[in-house]
């Protein structure tokens, strides 16, 4: 392939890919106000056409209208700045996520993933990173004590979750092999006994996975662990001095992680794309698509349906939770997968 | 040639931070500055092939010791710094001379390093085999740094403490 | 193909403007981050031989280097917040008396 060739597809890949991750953040919202609508008692959405579904589009129309307020003595660089900061690291990750196997279209073969890295788990690890600096320059530019203070809780709790987040996902590491995404998936294809899928969960890597999903809850902010931009707690936090689009990219941010987050999961715990197949080849083309889909609509479902049932924890019980449970306990599952992995081969 | 284009970009945009971070007067743009240059050293650790050394760069430099100076500086609340006495001295002193050390030094570089050219990837340095380095010819300085991370974390913990004569005080009156 | 002292000459010059912060700066936070700056001069030195000799070692030693340099500014950054509560300023030439 060509360099220039290379160069089409890459950017025809990234567009599909940015446009369908943003109309899944959009529809992300909107699942979750009708979801929590429903565990709350109550309809969501219902009247910006059927079941609420052109609700984005009216939220984005509002998001464009309002008036944009910059605050007085604000740090003007980086108040701008910040949520923009936010925004470019939460949607790069979806760069190195396949979401299927390599496909051949008009005789050029390329893989369903924006550029297939032999470290690309590493560099999602290392964008989450680098996510913590939106947050915190946010706050602190902000010049609101509010917007300090939730800024400060924000990033400490992002950066404490972020070990735990790494450590759990060193056990899945050692059972594939490799770093890379696309090798990760496909050391979980076929079936033991039969019918049970090779699935990291199912290898072992249950205790993994909980660590890792209350991490990601943690990461991304999110209910139990949302104690920084609670309303009751601090006004909103770090975005509470921010209007219209800044804040849209910041509530768009929040989402886009949660998206990572869920593909990740499914990528590295679920199996990925692999599910029955069956049918004419046309549809054995789709499936691994809508397999992939639908793991990661399950874990957004369960972000969701989290967020409308449990409490929040204190913030030293989130610190406390984080460092003196989390961590332990991702560490020894560590020892153990490499042991039993040691003594295996 | 695309190789030497993206380095000499991403060498830019290295100095161009490091020279930012001497010019700013307030040390958050500073700080900002540095994580430029780190990302930008990512790069160039990536061009000569070492991937794993990037990733942990941008984790552990940018990500995590950058975030700790950023933290100091919100939580002392620094501000734009003054120019004393000294530090203009030292300006009109530092400065040139050390404009022209470091004039000297790529000089003697640039003549006496031969003709070597190194490719783009030159060394790659997988995870798997940086791993089997470290676990077992360097095992050792292994394990002598993670205890002095862990008397480092002791002494942050206890020198970043709140005073206790601090609260004592409070009690009495 | 880059010549093996471009990358050399690079690593100079930002140890060079490293040790320029050092002198020139008075925030001691900027000191401090002007000594990370030569810090990644220097790993940067590491790698470039690493790829030139065709020894890893060079890329596990920037490994060690990361490690040290993580540790030296937990302690460097607790110490200034330290000196910070005591002497309520962040400029090193008012720090330059053993008595408050």
């Amino acid at each position: 392939m060509s360099i220039g060739t290379f160069i089409l597809v890459s950017v025809i890949k990234i567009v599909i890919a940015l446009v369908l991750l943003l109309t899944a953040v959009a529809y992300t919202v909107w699942l979750e106000r009708k979801v929590v609508g429903h565990i709350q008692n109550r309809w969501g959405p219902t009247r910006v056409g059927p079941f609420g579904l052109l609700q984005p589009l009216a939220d984005g129309a509002k998001f464009i209208f309002k008036e944009d307020l910059t605050p007085p003595h604000v740090y003007k660089p980086l108040y701008i700045a910040a949520p923009m900061l936010a925004l470019v690291f939460a949607l790069t990750s979806i760069s190195v996520i396949p979401v299927g196997n390599w496909i051949t279209v008009g005789g050029i073969q390329t893989p369903l993933q924006i550029t297939d890295v032999n470290i690309g788990l590493l560099i999602i690890l290392g964008v989450t990173s680098l996510g913590v600096y939106g947050v915190a320059l946010a706050g602190w530019s902000s010049n609101s004590k509010y917007s300090l203070l939730g800024g400060l809780r924000a990033s400490a709790q992002m950066v404490s979750y972020e070990i735990a987040l790494g450590l759990s996902l060193i056990g899945v590491l050692i059972m594939a092999g490799s770093f890379s995404l696309r090798d990760i998936v496909d050391a979980q294809g076929g079936h033991f006994w039969g019918f049970i899928p090779r699935w990291n969960i199912f290898q072992g890597q249950i205790v993994a996975f909980f660590i890792y999903l209350m991490a990601a809850y943690a990461e991304t902010n999110r209910i139990p662990f949302d104690l920084p931009e609670a309303e009751t707690e601090l006004v909103a936090g770090y975005h509470t001095e921010y209007s219209a689009m800044k804040f849209a990219m910041f509530f768009m941010a929040e989402y886009a992680n949660m998206i990572t987050v869920a593909c990740l999961a499914s990528l590295l715990f679920l199996g990925g794309w692999h599910g029955p197949l069956f049918g004419p080849p046309i549809l054995q083309a789709i499936l691994p698509l809508f397999w992939f889909g639908l793991k990661v609509f399950a874990f957004l479902f369960l972000y969701i349906w989290v967020r409308g049932t449990l409490p929040r924890f204190r913030y030293d019980q989130l610190m406390a939770f984080g460092w003196k449970f989390l961590l332990p306990l991702a560490i020894a599952n560590l020892i153990i997968t490499a042991l039993i992995v040691a003594l295996k081969s | 040639m695309l190789h030497l284009i993206i380095f000499s970009v991403f060498g830019l945009v290295c100095v161009a931070g490091a020279v930012n971070l001497l010019a700013q007067r307030h040390p958050i743009n500073s700080a900002l500055s540095l994580v430029v240059v780190m990302g930008s050293l990512a790069v160039e650790y990536l061009l000569l092939g070492a991937e794993f050394v990037a990733a942990v760069q941008v984790i552990v430099y940018a990500g995590a010791i950058m975030v700790l100076f950023v933290f100091v500086i919100m939580l002392l609340n620094a501000g734009e710094e003054e120019r004393t006495k000294g530090s203009r001295v030292a300006m009109l002193f530092g400065i040139p001379g050390m404009l022209i050390g470091s004039a000297l030094i790529a000089w003697v570089l640039l003549e006496h390093s031969g003709t070597a050219s190194v490719a783009a990837g030159a060394l790659p340095g997988p995870p798997k085999v940086i791993g089997w380095l470290l676990f077992h010819d360097f095992l050792l300085p292994f394990e002598i740094t993670s205890i002095l991370v862990l008397i480092a974390i002791m002494g942050a913990v206890v020198l970043a403490a709140r005073p206790e004569s601090a609260q004592q005080t409070k009690k009495e009156s | 193909m880059v010549p093996l002292s471009y990358y050399l000459v690079l690593s100079g010059v930002l140890f060079a403007c490293g040790v320029t912060g050092f002198l020139i700066k008075r925030n001691i936070i900027t000191i401090f981050m002007s000594i990370e700056l030569m810090l990644n001069g220097v790993n940067l030195s590491f790698v470039a031989f690493a790829a030139q000799w065709h020894a890893l070692s060079g890329q596990v030693f920037v490994f060690f280097v990361m490690v040290v340099a993580a540790a030296e500014s937990a302690v460097g950054l607790a110490i200034i917040i330290a000196v910070y509560r005591t002497r309520e300023t962040l400029n090193v030439d008012q720090v330059n008396l053993l008595k408050l």
